[in-house]
C-alpha cells in the first residue's frame, strides 16, 4: 500500500503531493529532498529510512515518487509509478516540471481515481478518459451523463472496452516492434543476443469483437505437426506476456491467444526471443592508438538484411578518450561529427539499403595528460530502425476477428525492428 | 473568526473570487487555493468560503472542493460539521459516480465528528446496485476501520465486507479482500492489552476486534481463484497476496492453486507475476507430483528473465527477488546467465545486482565466458562496480576449483593495468584465494609483493601482509618487507596493526634466526604505542606465548586454518524461507525479514503504541534476558514458544545466535530476537541493523573475518568471546578484524565466521 505520492522537480520543490494513508506527514517530502535529490550519490531507487520507504523514479527533470511505511510490494510500487507515467503521457504527451504545473488539477482529479487508500485501482487510460477529461478530451466524447454506464465499465469483467463502439469501416493495424539487444565481445563473439519484442495493436472495430491471433509460434506449429515448423519459418518465443485483455488460461492450456481488444491502441502483447536472432548490421572495428597522443579508428558497418529493406536513422556512437582534442573523420556514407560533451563521435546515416557496407576512418588527437590511465573504451553503440523486418523471424499469420454482426474488417500488419541504445559493440 | 481577516494579501483576494457570483471566478479560485497548498502554503484560513462551493454540479470542481477538504478537515475540526450535509446527500447521488466519490472522500476526513454521520451511508454504499460505489465502499471500511475500529465492529461492516467477496464483481472482490487483509494487519498492529492509562476509556472487549479476521475457507478460495482471472492487475496483485497467506488444506490443494496461479507469469504486469511466483513458491512446497513440480519450474524461469528488459527500477526489484530464489532453487536459471550480462548504460544498482546473479550462476560450462566480461567490467569507470567486478573474480575462483587457475591469472592481468583501486581489490581477492587454495599459487606472490606501494587502504595493506607472513618462509625479503610497513607502524590503522604484528610473529615462528630483532621491534611498539586494546592484547600474549613456550606458539600462530567456500546462501534458511513467502515485497529487496525495517506501530496508533510499548519493551527485553541466562523457564511474555527458550539458553552462545537467526518466526521481531539472543551485543547489532538500512548488496564475501586466524586471541575464553569480537564495531575486532564491514553485512559474516573462530578456539584447547 502507498502512503502518499509526490512529484517533486530537480530543485527538490514539491509540485504534487498527495497523502492517502495518515501514518505520513506531509514534511515527508522534505526528508526525500535532503536524502534524495540533493544527495548527489544515490545508488538504489528505493531509500528506506527509519521504517519510512521511498521509490522513486526520476523522469525528464521530476522525480515521480510514492511512500510507503509497510511491506509494501515493491514491484506494485513501481509499476504504479510507471503507470503513473504512461498515464500522464497520455493526457498531456509528455510528463515534466511544466506540463505538472500547468495540469496540476487534472493530475490530483486522476490520482483521485487511480488510487485510493493506496491501493491502486483503474488504471486504464481508455476507460479513465470517459469520465476523467480535459478541454481537449471532453469535447472528443462527450458521453458524460450515463456514468453509470462508465462505473459498469470501469469495474466490469472487460473494464477496458465499452460496449458501444461503432466504426464505418472496421479495421485492425498490428504493429510488431522489436528492440534488438546485442552485446558483442572485442573478438567478435556474440556474447548475448536477444529480441524483446512488443505488439502494439489499433483497433478500430465495432461492437464486442472475438479476436484471435496467431503467430509463427515453434511451439504452436509444432502441436499442430505442421511441416513448417521444421523449416526456419517458425520462431521460438521464450516467454510471452499478454495485455490484461487477453485470456491467460487459454494460453496456457493451448498457447492460443484470444482477446476482446480495448477500443484503440493498445499493447497486445510482449515477447522475448532468444535463438536464432538475424542481426540486422554487423560490424568489424579496428582501433589502434599508435601512440600517446593519437587513436586511430576503422570501423567497417554492414547491414546483413535483405536488399529490398531500408534501415532509417542509424546512428553510430563511437567513443573516444575523455581526452580527445579533436576529431577528423572521414565517412563514405552519412555524415560523422564529434561531440565533446558526450566523447564520442557521431555517425548518422539517415537511410541504409540492406547488404549495403560503408566504412568511417577517424583519428582522434589526446591531449597530454600527466597521469596516465588506460582509456576504458566503452562499447560502441548503434541505434537504427528497419521496417519490415524482424530480428526473431517473428510473423503474423492470421488475426481473426467474429462479431455477432458478422462485419468483415481489414488487418493491417507492420513490421519494425530497432535499437536503442542496446545493441552495443565493444571493440 | 474572532478577528477580521486583513483586507488585502492572497487570501483575501481568494476569499473575495471564493464567493465571487460567476462560477467561473469561483471555479478558478478553488484551484488556486489547490495550487498553493500544494506549494505549502497554508490555506485552511479560506475553509468556510470553499466549503461554500461544495454543493455544485460541476462534477470536476466537486473534486477539488473534496481535495481542499481532504486536506484541512483536521485542521478546522469544528467547521466540517458545514460539509456534512452535502457529503449524505451526496452519497444519495442519482450518478454513482458522485455517491463514490463523496463516500470516498468523507472516510478520510479524519474528523470524529463526521465518522458518526458517516455509518449509514457507509452501509448503504457497501450494498449499492452500482459496483463501481460498492467497490469503493469497501476500501471506505478500511479507512474507518484506521480511524475508529469500534465502529466497524458495531456497524458489522466486515461482516459485510466479507460477503463482499462472493459479489460477482471482480473488481469489488478485489478491493474487499484487499480492504480485508488492510483491516488484518491493522488490527494485529494495535496493541494487545488496552492502554493502562487510566483516563483512556479502551472499547468493551466484545468491540475489540480478534486477530482471525480475515480467515480464507474453502469455498473464499474458489471465489477467489474465480475473480483472480477476472479482474484489473492491480486486483490480481491483491488476491494473489491473499492467496499467499492461505494454508492448504491439502496437497490436491496446493496442486490446485498452483495451476490456477501459473497462467499469471504471462502478465505484462511486473508486480502480477512476482505475485503469482510468491504464491507457486508458497504452495509448491506441498507439491509432490513430479511432473507439475517441473512444469512449475521451468515455466518460472522464462517470466523471470523477462523482467529483466523492465525498466531499471522494476528490474532492480526483479534482480534481487532472483537473487533470492536463486538462493533456494539454483538450477531454474542454470543455463541464462548470459541475460544478466551489464550493459554499458545499466544503472549502478542494476550492475552490482547483476554481477552477483552471474557469480550465482557461474558453472564449469560458463566461467570462460563469465571471467571474459567481468575483465571487461573491471575496466569501467564506476569505483564501486569496478572493485565488485574484482571482487565477483575471485568469488568465482573460491566457487569453482577448476577455474581457479584462469581466475588467478585473470587477477594478474588485472594487476597488471595498476589502476590502483583495482590493484587493491585485487590483493584483497588473492588473499582469499590463497586461504581456499594453499600453496598453489606462490609463483604470484612476487608481482604482488611489487605492487607494495600501490596500496594505501587498511584492506589491502593488511591482505598483504597476511599473505607475506603466511609465506614469510617462501618470501626471501619477507623481513624487509615487513619492516617498513613496522616503520609507520603508529600511523596504520588497527587492522593493518593486528596483521603486521601476526605476520611478524609468524615471520619469527618461520624463520627465528633472522627476525629475532624485528619480533622484539614489533612486540614494543605494539604494547607501548598503541592505544589499540585488541593489538594491545594481542601482543600481550604473543609475547608470553613466545617467551613461555615456542612450541605452543607454533601450534597456535601456524595452525592449519578451516578452508573456507562461497556459501549457497547469504541469509539464514530460515529467513530465506520467510523471505520466499514475500517474493516482491520490500522485505524480499532487502532480503532482510519485514520486521527489522518496519515500525510496529502503525498509523495514528503509533504514538499510542510507542508509549505503551516502550517502556514494556525494555523490561520485556532485560526480563526475557535475565530468564535466558539464568536458565529459567521464560515467562510467555512475547508470543514465541516456551519450549524454544531452555534450549537457546542450555547451549553456548554459539548455538543461542544461531537459533535466533534460524528462527523463522520473527514476527514481533525486535522483540523476540532481542529476547532470544543472549548475547547483549548482539542485540546492539540488531539495533545496527535496523537503523541504518541501505540497499547495499550483501555480498557472500569469503569470510575475510577469520583470515587472520589466529586462534587465541580472544579477551576471554568463555564461548561467547568469538561472538562479542566478532559482532563489536568493526574497529575492535578481534581476531577476525581485517575487513571493516558495514554492521549490516557483519550478520552473515558473523554466521561464517562463527565457525571458523570456534574450530581456532577448540584448536586451542
Amino acid at each position: 500500500m502507498i502512503s502518499a505520492f509526490f512529484i517533486f522537480n530537480q530543485k527538490g520543490e514539491v509540485l504534487i503531493s498527495r497523502l492517502f494513508r495518515q501514518d505520513l506527514k506531509r514534511s515527508i517530502s522534505d526528508v526525500f529532498r535532503i536524502q534524495v535529490i540533493s544527495n548527489p550519490d544515490v545508488r538504489s531507487p528505493i531509500i528506506t529510512l527509519g521504517s519510512t520507504s521511498f521509490f522513486h523514479v526520476r523522469i525528464n527533470n521530476v522525480y515521480v515518487v510514492g511512500v510507503t511505511k509497510c511491506n509494501a510490494s515493491a514491484a506494485l510500487v513501481f509499476e504504479f509509478l510507471y503507470r503513473f507515467i504512461t498515464i500522464s503521457r497520455s493526457y498531456f504527451s509528455k510528463l515534466d516540471e511544466e506540463s505538472v504545473k500547468n495540469n496540476f488539477v487534472l493530475i490530483y482529479e486522476l490520482l483521485d481515481e487511480i488510487i485510493d487508500f493506496g491501493f491502486p485501482q483503474n488504471s486504464e487510460i481508455d476507460t479513465l478518459k470517459m469520465y476523467i477529461t480535459t478541454e481537449s478530451i471532453k469535447s472528443e466524447m462527450a458521453v458524460r451523463e450515463d456514468s453509470s454506464k462508465i462505473t459498469i465499465q470501469a469495474t466490469g469483467a472487460t473494464s477496458w472496452r465499452r460496449s458501444d463502439v461503432k466504426y464505418r469501416k472496421n479495421e485492425a493495424f498490428v504493429d510488431v516492434i522489436e528492440t534488438v539487444n546485442l552485446l558483442m565481445s572485442k573478438e567478435g563473439a556474440v556474447l548475448r543476443a536477444d529480441v524483446d519484442g512488443q505488439i502494439l495493436m489499433r483497433a478500430y472495430l465495432s461492437g464486442t469483437p472475438e479476436c484471435k491471433f496467431g503467430l509463427n509460434d515453434k511451439l504452436v506449429l509444432q502441436k499442430r505437426g505442421d511441416q513448417v515448423a521444421k523449416s526456419d519459418g517458425a520462431v521460438e518465443l521464450d516467454d510471452c506476456q499478454f495485455h490484461q485483455c487477453v485470456r491467460l488460461g487459454k494460453f496456457d492450456s493451448d498457447r492460443s491467444i484470444s482477446f476482446i481488444p480495448p477500443d484503440g491502441e493498445f499493447e497486445l502483447m510482449r515477447y522475448r526471443s532468444t535463438s536464432n536472432i538475424n542481426l540486422p548490421f554487423r560490424l568489424q572495428t579496428h582501433v589502434t592508438e599508435p601512440s600517446k597522443s593519437k587513436v586511430e579508428y576503422t570501423i567497417h558497418l554492414k547491414a546483413s538484411f535483405d536488399p529490398k529493406l531500408n534501415a532509417n536513422n542509424v546512428v553510430l556512437r563511437i567513443p573516444t578518450p575523455l581526452n580527445t582534442t579533436g576529431v577528423q573523420a572521414k565517412v563514405g556514407v552519412g555524415k560523422a561529427k564529434y561531440v565533446p560533451g558526450d566523447n564520442v563521435i557521431v555517425w548518422k546515416i539517415p537511410r541504409l539499403q540492406g547488404a549495403q557496407e560503408c566504412t568511417l576512418t577517424a583519428e582522434a588527437d589526446l591531449a597530454a595528460t600527466t597521469h596516465r590511465q588506460a582509456w576504458s573504451r566503452p562499447p560502441i553503440q548503434v541505434d537504427f530502425s528497419v521496417v519490415m523486418f524482424t530480428a526473431s523471424g517473428l510473423l503474423v499469420r492470421f488475426l481473426k476477428v467474429f462479431e455477432k454482426s458478422g462485419y468483415n474488417s481489414v488487418k493491417w500488419v507492420r513490421y519494425l525492428s530497432k535499437a536503442n541504445g542496446s545493441y552495443q559493440i565493444r571493440f | 473568526m474572532a478577528m477580521a481577516p486583513p483586507r488585502k494579501g492572497e487570501n483575501w483576494e481568494l476569499r473575495q473570487q471564493l464567493n465571487s457570483e460567476y462560477r467561473d471566478k469561483r471555479a478558478d479560485a478553488i484551484k488556486r487555493v489547490i495550487a498553493n497548498h500544494t506549494i505549502g502554503k497554508d490555506c485552511s484560513g479560506l475553509f468556510p468560503d470553499v466549503v461554500k462551493n461544495m454543493q455544485t454540479d460541476d462534477l470536476e470542481q466537486k473534486k477539488l472542493v473534496y481535495l481542499y477538504l481532504m486536506n484541512y478537515a483536521k485542521t478546522q475540526p469544528e467547521l466540517v460539521i458545514l460539509a456534512v450535509n452535502t457529503f449524505v446527500k451526496d452519497t444519495a447521488d442519482p450518478n454513482p459516480l458522485v455517491r463514490a466519490l463523496a463516500i470516498r472522500t468523507m472516510s478520510v476526513l479524519r474528523a470524529e465528528k463526521i465518522l458518526d454521520y458517516l455509518a449509514s451511508p457507509l452501509s448503504r454504499c457497501l450494498k449499492d446496485e452500482n459496483p463501481y460505489v460498492r467497490k469503493t465502499a469497501a476500501l471506505c471500511v478500511a479507512k474507518v476501520f484506521d480511524l475508529k475500529p469500534e465502529l466497524c465492529v458495531e456497524y458489522g461492516f466486515i461482516e459485510t465486507l466479507r460477503d463482499l467477496i462472493g459479489d460477482g464483481n471482480p473488481m469489488v472482490v478485489a478491493n474487499a479482500v484487499a480492504a480485508l487483509a488492510d483491516i488484518q494487519e491493522a488490527a494485529q498492529a494495535l496493541p494487545p492489552s488496552p492502554p493502562p492509562s487510566p483516563g483512556r476509556s479502551s472499547p468493551p472487549p466484545s468491540a475489540r476486534p480478534n486477530s482471525h479476521l480475515f480467515a480464507i475457507d474453502p469455498p473464499t478460495l474458489t471465489k477467489l481463484l474465480v475473480a483472480l482471472n477476472e479482474c484489473s492487475e492491480w486486483g490480481r496483485i491483491a488476491i494473489l497476496n491473499t492467496l499467499a497467506r492461505y494454508k492448504a488444506q491439502d496437497q490436491q490443494e496446493s496442486e490446485h492453486i498452483c495451476e490456477r496461479v501459473m497462467p499469471q507469469f504471462q502478465h505484462v504486469n511486473a508486480a502480477v507475476v512476482l505475485g503469482a511466483v510468491k504464491v507457486i513458491m508458497i504452495h509448491m512446497k506441498n507439491v509432490t507430483r513430479d511432473d507439475l513440480l517441473k512444469s512449475l519450474t521451468r515455466k518460472m524461469a522464462p517470466p523471470l528473465v523477462t523482467l529483466i528488459s523492465s525498466p531499471p527500477e522494476v528490474q532492480w526489484v526483479a534482480l534481487r527477488n532472483i537473487n533470492l530464489l536463486l538462493q533456494k532453487r539454483p538450477e531454474i536459471l542454470a543455463n541464462e546467465m548470459r541475460v544478466f550480462f551489464c550493459k554499458y548504460n545499466d544503472p549502478p544498482y542494476v550492475k552490482v545486482e547483476k554481477l552477483d546473479i552471474m557469480v550465482r550462476l557461474a558453472s564449469e560450462k560458463n566461467v570462460d565466458t563469465l571471467l571474459g566480461e567481468l575483465k571487461e567490467y573491471a575496466s569501467e569507470v564506476d569505483v564501486d562496480f569496478v572493485r565488485k567486478a574484482v571482487r565477483a573474480v575471485g568469488q568465482v575462483a573460491i566457487k569453482i576449483d577448476e577455474a581457479a587457475e584462469r581466475c588467478v591469472s585473470v587477477l594478474m592481468d588485472l594487476i597488471e593495468t595498476r589502476v590502483s583501486y583495482v590493484v587493491q581489490e585485487a590483493v584483497i581477492v588473492i588473499k582469499d584465494i590463497f586461504r581456499k587454495y594453499p600453496h598453489s599459487y606462490e609463483g604470484i606472490i612476487p608481482t604482488l609483493c611489487a605492487n607494495l606501494d600501490e596500496l594505501d587502504e587498511p584492506e589491502a595493506k593488511a591482505s598483504l601482509i597476511w599473505i607475506i607472513g603466511e609465506y614469510a618462509e617462501k618470501i626471501e625479503n619477507a623481513d624487509e618487507l615487513l619492516g617498513t610497513f613496522l616503520e609507520t607502524f603508529k600511523e596504520e590503522s588497527y587492522p593493518v596493526q593486528l596483521q603486521t604484528l601476526t605476520a611478524i610473529v609468524k615471520l619469527f615462528l618461520k624463520k627465528p634466526d633472522e627476525s629475532q630483532a624485528i619480533v622484539q621491534r614489533v612486540l614494543q611498539a605494539a604494547t607501548k604505542d598503541c592505544d589499540s586494546a585488541d593489538v594491545r592484547d594481542r601482543a600481550y600474549i604473543y609475547w608470553r606465548l613466545l617467551s613461555s613456550d615456542p612450541a605452543a606458539a607454533k601450534s597456535v600462530v601456524l595452525s592449519v586454518r578451516p578452508p573456507i567456500s562461497l556459501p549457497q546462501i547469504t541469509v539464514a534458511p530460515a529467513i530465506l524461507e520467510e523471505l520466499l513467502g514475500e517474493i516482491s515485497s520490500l522485505a524480499s529487496v532487502y532480503h532482510k525479514p519485514a520486521a527489522t525495517f518496519i515500525g510496529k506501530g502503525r498509523l495514528g496508533a503509533e504514538e499510542m503504541q510507542r508509549r505503551v510499548l516502550e517502556p514494556e519493551e525494555e523490561v520485556s527485553r532485560e526480563k526475557a534476558l535475565q530468564t535466558v541466562v539464568a536458565g529459567n523457564q521464560a515467562e510467555n511474555l512475547l508470543d514465541f514458544d516456551a519450549d524454544d527458550e531452555p534450549t537457546s539458553a542450555s547451549i553456548s552462545g554459539i548455538g543461542a545466535d544461531g537459533n535466533s537467526l534460524s528462527d523463522g518466526r520473527i514476527s514481533s521481531a525486535a522483540i523476540s530476537n532481542a529476547a532470544k539472543s543472549t548475547n547483549p551485543l548482539d542485540e546492539l547489532m540488531d539495533l545496527f541493523s535496523t537503523a541504518s538500512m541501505s540497499a547495499t548488496t550483501a555480498q557472500p564475501v569469503a569470510p575475510a573475518s577469520t583470515v587472520a586466524g589466529v586462534p587465541g586471541l580472544q579477551p576471554n575464553n568463555d564461548p561467547f568471546a568469538s561472538l562479542s569480537g566478532l559482532s563489536s564495531p568493526p574497529s575492535a575486532m578481534g581476531s577476525g578484524g581485517v575487513s571493516p564491514t558495514p554492521p549490516q553485512q557483519q550478520h552473515q559474516q558473523q554466521k561464517q565466521a562463527v565457525g571458523g573462530a570456534q574450530d581456532d578456539l577448540l584448536g586451542l584447547f
